[in-house]
């Protein structure tokens, strides 16, 4: 072991340097600060609401030990404390007067034990409370946020792809008078964030009657700027005499896009396809301004509502933001080196 | 999608992607082919443009005039010829102010508050984004072990949705969470971050550096490795000192990249939104409004919805992103023609 590591931390020709040293402590560092705060937001989601309000708090989802007492339905605490000779027991917490805590024994509850109350300690077991991620599917409105954030996505994806790529082809396939203008106007829409034109798109998309309607937050950001470049790069690059050899052959327009430019673009079509998936899931401000009521709330909003209400139910909250943040894991997990250099490309996010 | 191609390797997926594509093409295909018979060839770009265009035209450009018809009109009624002309009021409104260094002396002291916390956040956030991206692009572009996996380390956050950022640090933030009991063990009293002004900006500044940093690291990443290596060698068998080397080689060769990086990292931060809103909601009091969540209650979720206020501050933030994207233009412009 100690080899192995001595092989993988050894220096070719030189030794240790002390910037060596400060870099792997500051990478070091750096795991515990990224890494740090979403592996205990995933820990703190599979505790229980007692677990949870427990401070300070423990790593592990350690769940209080409750026991049931013949002719009773409810649960009791399980605690240890010293008994009269000194021995530790282990005995259910009956209730507590002051500083008192009256213990009884789970199989024959006329036993009973004073004890100062803080001499008990809870008896405690590793449990993972599912139920934080299962009741949720079956009381709240979840699956339908699931359901609303996955047709925004998927669907607003799909029609980006296609109506980005049928503007990228004209552009970057043809000669004809006032692509200069138009380049010029995809160009320039790169200039209006949403941010600045709030209102009157919220107009436009009132007077289509689309407010409170997953079709309106799908349609304002369908056609993007970014997208359009992309592809258009890459069509550039493709050989013209595909083209017009399919010309030649009397294929139509539409056909040489569909059959030819478009399989040939699946790379840069894969690369805009992360982008929006990741854009749509992650998208907050126009769904905030333009879905008001519950139930045509994303995911990202009733995280948003969740979290805003006056008793927040952090064991619900933070089982939901798990499921929220579980597909962008899972697409970073497969595609991370891909994503990296897409961005290291294009420049773009 | 490319189904021909992909026939060889994955085999029913990739028949049934090819089989959906030819479909798609067979229910698409008739139409255009029409389409293009009726108008000809060479007006065919157009019909390939116009989705798009349409597209733009409905929710950018359209948009676009008719918000500034909208901070030119009055009265709460959202159709735009229903709304009466006031000519610049809506701007006298908002710019009016006895002092600007003192927003309580202003009309709109709630806007002139989220100019001066969006300055005070765009400058510590993108000074202090340049800073730890290049500290750690340096970092990463060592003779490391696991380098792909430190790279991903940093970089994941910035797929993650602002909201589910906020909420991992309102977590750890809150007061009886994970930081107040590191803090408590080493003796510190419980601190309600949300509480204080000064700890809800440092903290609205620090998620957000957080959750982007990683994509500038990547930008400085590529920055660093265009740098030649034999440069450094020299610097070594002139026995230059790494901090001279540095300040000598790194600075100057990567100062490109580096302002590409704080232009875009400024253009973000001055339409901050998401990540503050959901943590701090703007508080305690009007400390972490931004300019953004101004606008946003301004129009749409105050008690008196104030379409042509809410109008004006947005053509006044457009106004200063046109500026700062022109600048960005011009500079990637630059790199381009320099490398």
């Amino acid at each position: 072991m100690n080899k192995a590591l001595a092989f993988a931390l050894r220096r070719r020709g030189r030794g240790w340097h002390w910037t060596d040293v400060l870099t792997y402590a500051y990478l070091s560092f750096g795991v515990l600060l990224m890494f740090g705060p979403v592996l205990w937001l995933a820990l703190s989601s599979f505790k229980t609401p007692a677990a949870l309000a427990e401070f300070p708090p423990t790593l592990l989802p350690w769940a209080p030990q409750t026991v049931t007492l013949p002719g009773d339905t409810a649960r009791y605490p399980l605690v240890t404390a010293k008994g009269a000779d000194g021995a530790t027991v282990t005995m259910a917490l009956k209730r507590r007067i002051g500083l008192v805590a009256i213990l009884v024994d789970p199989k024959d509850p006329s036993k009973a034990l004073h004890v100062p109350a803080d001499s008990t300690r809870p008896v405690r077991r590793l449990r993972l409370a599912f139920e934080n991620y299962v009741d949720p599917l079956k009381s709240f409105d979840f699956p339908r946020y699931l359901w609303n954030s996955v047709f925004v996505t998927l669907v607003a994806t799909l029609i980006t792809l296609l109506i980005n790529s049928m503007a990228a082809y004209a552009l970057a396939i043809y000669e004809f008078k006032g692509r200069g203008l138009v380049t010029l106007l995809v160009m320039a829409s790169l200039m209006a964030p949403i941010t600045i034109i709030l209102v009157p798109a919220y107009l436009v998309v009132n007077e289509l009657g689309l407010v409170n309607s997953l079709w309106g937050v799908i349609l304002p950001g369908a056609a993007t700027p970014t997208g359009v470049f992309l592809l258009r790069q890459y069509m550039l690059t493709m050989p013209r005499d595909l083209v017009e050899a399919a010309r030649m052959d009397l294929a139509s327009e539409w056909r040489i896009y569909w059959r030819i430019v478009m399989p040939l673009s699946a790379p840069a079509l894969a690369v805009l396809a992360i982008f929006s998936v990741m854009w749509r899931w992650n998208d907050f401000l126009w769904p905030l301004v333009t879905l008001t009521t519950s139930d045509h709330f994303t995911l990202q909003l009733a995280l948003n509502s969740f979290q805003g209400e006056l008793q927040v139910r952090w064991n619900y909250l933070l089982a939901m933001t798990v499921v929220t943040l579980l597909p962008v894991a899972i697409v970073f997990a497969f595609l991370q080196r891909f994503i990296a250099s897409g961005i290291a490309t294009t420049g773009m996010k | 999608m490319a189904g021909d191609r992909k026939r060889g390797g994955t085999g029913a997926v990739a028949d049934a992607l090819d089989g959906a594509w030819t479909a798609a093409m067979g229910l698409t295909e008739p139409p255009m082919r029409a389409l293009q018979r009726a108008i000809g060839a060479a007006r065919m770009p157009w019909a390939f443009l116009a989705p798009n265009l349409a597209f733009f035209g409905l929710f950018v450009f359209l948009p676009l005039l008719i918000d500034v018809w909208f901070s030119l009109t009055g009265g709460p009624r959202l159709f735009p010829s229903q709304r009466p002309y006031v000519g610049a009021d809506q701007y006298r409104h908002l710019l009016a102010c006895g002092n600007y260094l003192d927003p309580s002396t202003c009309d709109q002291d709630r806007f002139w508050r989220a100019v001066r916390n969006t300055a005070e956040f765009t400058l510590f956030q993108v000074g202090a984004i340049v800073v730890v991206s290049l500290a750690t692009a340096i970092a990463l572009n060592r003779r490391i072990v696991a380098k792909g996996f430190f790279r991903a380390v940093f970089f994941f956050p910035v797929l993650l949705s602002p909201v589910v950022v906020a909420l991992v640090w309102k977590w750890i933030l809150q007061r009886d969470g994970l930081l107040n009991a590191v803090l408590g063990a080493a003796g510190f009293g419980k601190t309600l971050f949300f509480v204080s002004p000064g700890w809800a900006m440092f903290w609205a500044i620090f998620v957000s550096v957080w959750a982007h940093m990683g994509f500038y690291t990547l930008i400085l990443l590529a920055g660093l490795q265009a740098i030649p290596a034999d440069l450094y060698e020299a610097a070594e068998m002139d026995r230059t000192p790494p901090w001279r080397a540095f300040a000598r080689i790194t600075l100057p060769l990567l100062a490109p990249s580096l302002l590409v990086v704080a232009v875009l990292a400024l253009i973000k931060a001055v339409q901050i939104f998401d990540e503050v809103f959901v943590l701090t909601g703007g508080g305690p009091g009007s400390a972490t409004l931004m300019v953004v969540q101004y606008i946003y209650e301004t129009g749409f979720s105050g008690v008196v919805q104030d379409f042509g206020l809410a109008a004006a501050a947005s053509v006044a933030l457009g106004v200063a992103l046109f500026g700062l994207t022109l600048a960005q233009l011009r500079l990637s412009r630059g790199k381009e023609g320099a490398t």
